[in-house]
């Protein structure tokens, strides 16, 4: 029991077999193929096969009025629709140069760090399904309940949001919001210290994630792997500091960062976020300011040509929307750049070697969310 | 009366007893792990077919044989059929000499706690039919994991029970009972003087039993998040259902013999009852006896709903590297404290 | 070598208060709605499908079929027309027809009203065997609804 378990990847005796992971699976939630080349137990080659739940979006978002684009940006992620909101918006913003009320940009944050919130309940509680512990998940979705209910009635929807505007948000917050964010917050600090006595302290959880997947800060850099990825790798990088937009700049809340790379690295960068969550959401509650909510818009927005990016640090990493303009209602060209197809990009190579238990808790520890994949 | 006092009839009787107990077993504890796992999940738990889901147990069964058995066609088509047959049996074979009650056994060997573990080790054999019969990859997977980990927790199963053999001194289990009448502190788990580490040992003897009986957190055999349904994948209708009724078939006889080692078996713990009660005595001790047993069906229901799975080599380091170390350490301090002291 | 020693006890330990955990949820009551028997009531600003609002002074529509909807509308889901009936200044509502199987609850449509005439409904429990079944005519809807007011 001295030394941490080792494992030696596998040299291979020449004879594997190929085993299909997907697209229907119970380990790859959603429609993900992971094409695996199998030594025995051991994954020689995992090459993931995408594109089952392609939508086109950003082909979509070419060939209609911006406005009209809005309510597909919540369905590339659906698990952190706010976010994908916010970077669409944000991008627009910037182009057209719109003003945005600061109880709108507050408003953002709240609303925002909620999402994150339940997104990373929602990893959790699916992490540890892959893990075959099924109970959390049901505790987990009972938080994220009432971070639904929260944002149900401040927006009216319970997943694809869509509450941002260009230059705002639909409606300012509804009476009552406020206290009862507080009392979920007050709420959450309990359960979440009852999240480590039963998942994060437990020596089974430990053996199955303490270095397992370790993840070079090199390999982050080589596939452009962003959010609690790299951030497990003690890389402190976090769009909300490095570029700050909105009013993050203005809020105090700490990077987590872990340098052991691991899976249980991952792990404890979430779960530390939703405690930076929490403290986010309470000072920008006590920070919000009076006014209005939407700033002024042109009927008609046009865009000046030009190139315009905007960079938002989603649940699962840095999501950047671009918007090349060529003076039409329509965007010339529109790109998203989503943090979980970088985050797959890197599975092939830091999988090889693994055994396959080890190598589906690695891709669980990664976030996927296979939309957000394909786009 | 005396046609039943009869051999042969007995024996039947006894057996077609045992069919019904584990099947009405295996129905309902399926049920009560559903239930007990919505309970722990602030959930209710299937609660629709009948008062409070008491029907459930009656749907699944007639859903599953309505459903049609499914062969695939590059299978093993007898080791497939066969697999089913082979594994619902060693469970029942070992619950006719597990004596529920004062009497109340249906053939008592006096090799008993022998005949258990060699038919207990036969169950396994039924797992690597049904995963080498079914030509999927998950199956055949999930078939070696199995065998490896039955063969690493035979071991400190054996040694923890040769470890109790020593103060018992016999392989009747009714006689190993009887060595535990009086009061609760007379039951093994209790035998401190014999065994400093008595409860020590019984923590050991529960983990392998969970893991013989492919159970959470070593549930091996299905991983369903990483081998689909494992050696079960091919398998539909009640050929699915009798590896189900096989699984919780294996708890009760797990969680029986832990009864009769442990904890006492049929005896009350409260010293001996007045003989004047004649056959109200055999059933007083059958109630004891089951109320200990489902109390340890409880933990293992409680135990998998609370962890997650372990690792593959996890699980053999837990056998080869802690469990058998100790167990070897317990069976060496429990004969120096019987020759030092009795 | 002593941190090893204990690594094992602490490890069960640990497991332990996992157990203790599942344990104290045992008892607690239970937090799951029991859905058909029991239902969740939708807070105002719920979006369901969008409904024609009656307006309590005229007993009609406010819509003027100006098409605001229509064109706002990402997915192409309204159908409007209207027709101006004698002796009035502004057009009014003939047809309204909302086609659920395409709205993705955006409410782009309710924004862009200049008269405010439609709004979110509250409704959630729709189904349908058919893709008719999520045709609705708004225009009918709402005189359904006048019918039962004024019953």
């Amino acid at each position: 029991m001295s030394a941490p378990l080792k494992i030696e990847p596998a040299t291979g005796s020449g004879e594997t077999f190929v085993l299909n992971l997907g697209p229907q699976h119970p380990a790859a939630h959603g429609v993900l193929r992971v094409k695996m080349t199998m030594d025995g137990e051991y994954v020689m080659r995992a090459e993931p096969v995408i594109g089952y739940i392609h939508r086109m979006h950003e082909k979509m978002g070419e060939n209609r009025p911006l406005a009209h684009f809005l309510p597909n940006t919540g369905r590339v992620d659906y698990l952190s629709a706010l976010h994908y909101n916010h970077a669409f918006v944000g991008a627009v913003e910037r182009a057209a140069k719109l003003e945005v009320p600061p109880r709108a940009e507050f408003i953002r944050v709240i609303t925002s760090e909620l999402n994150r919130i339940s997104s990373h309940l929602v990893w959790w509680s699916a992490f540890l399904l892959d893990l075959g512990g099924f109970t959390p998940l049901l505790y987990a979705f009972d938080d994220r309940e009432k971070i639904l209910d929260l944002l149900e009635g401040l927006t009216g929807s319970r997943l694809t949001y869509c509450y941002f505007r260009f230059g705002g948000v639909v409606e300012d917050l509804d009476p009552g919001f406020a206290e009862r964010t507080r009392k979920f917050i007050a709420e959450m600090r309990p359960r979440l210290k009852m999240y480590r006595q039963l998942v994060t302290d437990n020596i089974i959880l430990r053996k199955r994630l303490e270095h397992i997947g370790p993840i070079s800060p090199d390999l982050c850099l080589k596939y452009g792997a962003t959010g609690p990825v790299i951030r497990g790798s003690g890389v402190s990088y976090d769009v909300r500091r490095a570029e700050p937009y909105s009013v993050y700049s203005q809020l105090d809340f700490d990077v987590p960062t872990f340098p052991e790379s691991d899976s249980m690295a991952r792990y404890l960068v979430r779960m530390e976020e939703i405690v930076q969550s929490l403290r986010i959401v309470e000072q920008a509650l006590d920070k919000l300011p009076d006014g209005p909510v939407l700033g002024k818009v042109p009927r008609v927005l046009k865009l000046p040509p030009g190139d315009y990016c905007y960079a938002v640090e989603a649940a699962r990493g840095r999501h950047m929307v671009r918007i090349v303009s060529d003076g039409k209602e329509a965007a010339y060209r529109l790109k998203l750049r989503t943090p979980s197809f970088s985050n797959l990009s890197l599975f092939e190579e830091a999988s090889k070697g693994m055994l396959l238990a080890d190598a589906l808790a690695l891709m669980g520890s990664l976030d996927l969310v296979i939309p957000d994949i394909d786009r | 009366m005396s046609l039943l006092s009869t051999e042969p009839l007995r024996l039947l009787a006894s057996l077609l007893l045992i069919i019904a107990f584990v099947g009405l077993n295996a129905a309902y504890l399926v049920l009560a792990e559903r239930k007990g796992a919505g309970r722990f999940q602030n959930r209710p738990g299937p609660n629709e077919a009948g008062y409070g889901g008491w029907l459930q147990p009656v749907a699944d069964v007639l859903k599953l044989i309505s459903k049609q058995i499914m062969v695939p066609p590059e299978s093993d088509r007898l080791l497939f059929r066969m697999a089913p047959l082979v594994v619902l049996t060693p469970a029942m074979m070992c619950l006719a000499v597990v004596p529920f009650s004062d009497t109340l056994v249906a053939r008592n060997v006096n090799v008993g706690l022998l005949m258990v573990f060699s038919f207990g080790s036969i169950n396994v054999m039924a797992i690597l039919l049904s995963g080498w019969a079914s030509r999927n990859k998950y199956a055949i997977m999930s078939a070696a994991r199995v065998v490896s980990q039955n063969v690493a927790y035979e071991i400190p199963m054996l040694l923890v029970v040769i470890t109790l053999l020593m103060s018992t001194g016999t392989l009747d289990l009714s006689e190993i009972i009887k060595q535990q009448a009086g009061g609760f502190w007379h039951w093994n788990f209790f035998r401190l003087d014999v065994n400093p580490l008595a409860p020590v040992t019984f923590v050991i003897f529960f983990i392998c039993m969970l893991a013989e009986a492919n159970r959470a957190p070593f549930d091996m055999a299905e991983a369903e998040s990483e081998l689909v349904a494992g050696a079960f994948t091919e398998y539909a209708g009640m050929g699915f259902g009798v590896f189900f009724m096989a699984e919780y078939a294996n708890i009760v006889l797990g969680c029986s013999l832990a009864t009769v080692l442990f904890f006492g078996g049929w005896q009350t713990g409260l010293g001996a009852l007045p003989a004047s009660w004649g056959a109200w005595k055999v059933l007083i001790g059958l109630g004891f006896f089951l109320a200990k047993m489902y109390a340890l069906v409880f933990t293992v229901i409680w135990v998998r709903w609370t962890f997650p799975r372990t690792q593959f080599y996890g699980l053999l380091n837990l056998s080869w590297k802690i469990l058998i170390p100790i167990s070897l350490f317990t069976l060496l301090l429990s004969s120096v404290m019987i020759k030092l002291f009795a | 070598m002593k941190t090893d020693i204990l690594a094992v006890p602490r490890g069960f330990w640990s497991l332990l208060t996992g157990m203790r955990v599942t344990l104290s949820q045992f008892f607690k009551p239970i937090v799951t709605v029991q859905y058909p028997r029991q239902t969740l009531k939708m807070p105002p600003r719920y979006r369901g499908h969008i409904e024609l609002i009656l307006d309590p002074e005229t007993q009609r529509s406010r819509c003027t079929a100006c098409k605001l909807c229509e064109r706002a509308c990402p997915s192409d889901c309204i159908l409007v027309e209207g027709a101006k009936f004698e002796g009035e200044k502004k057009k009014s509502v003939t047809q309204y027809e909302l086609d659920f199987t395409k709205c993705s609850l955006c409410g782009a449509c309710i924004e862009a009203c200049p008269s405010d005439a439609i709004k979110f409904s509250r409704e959630y429990n729709l189904a349908s065997t058919s893709k008719e079944g999520y045709h609705y005519d708004l225009v009918k809807r709402l005189a359904e609804e006048k019918e039962r007011k004024s019953l």
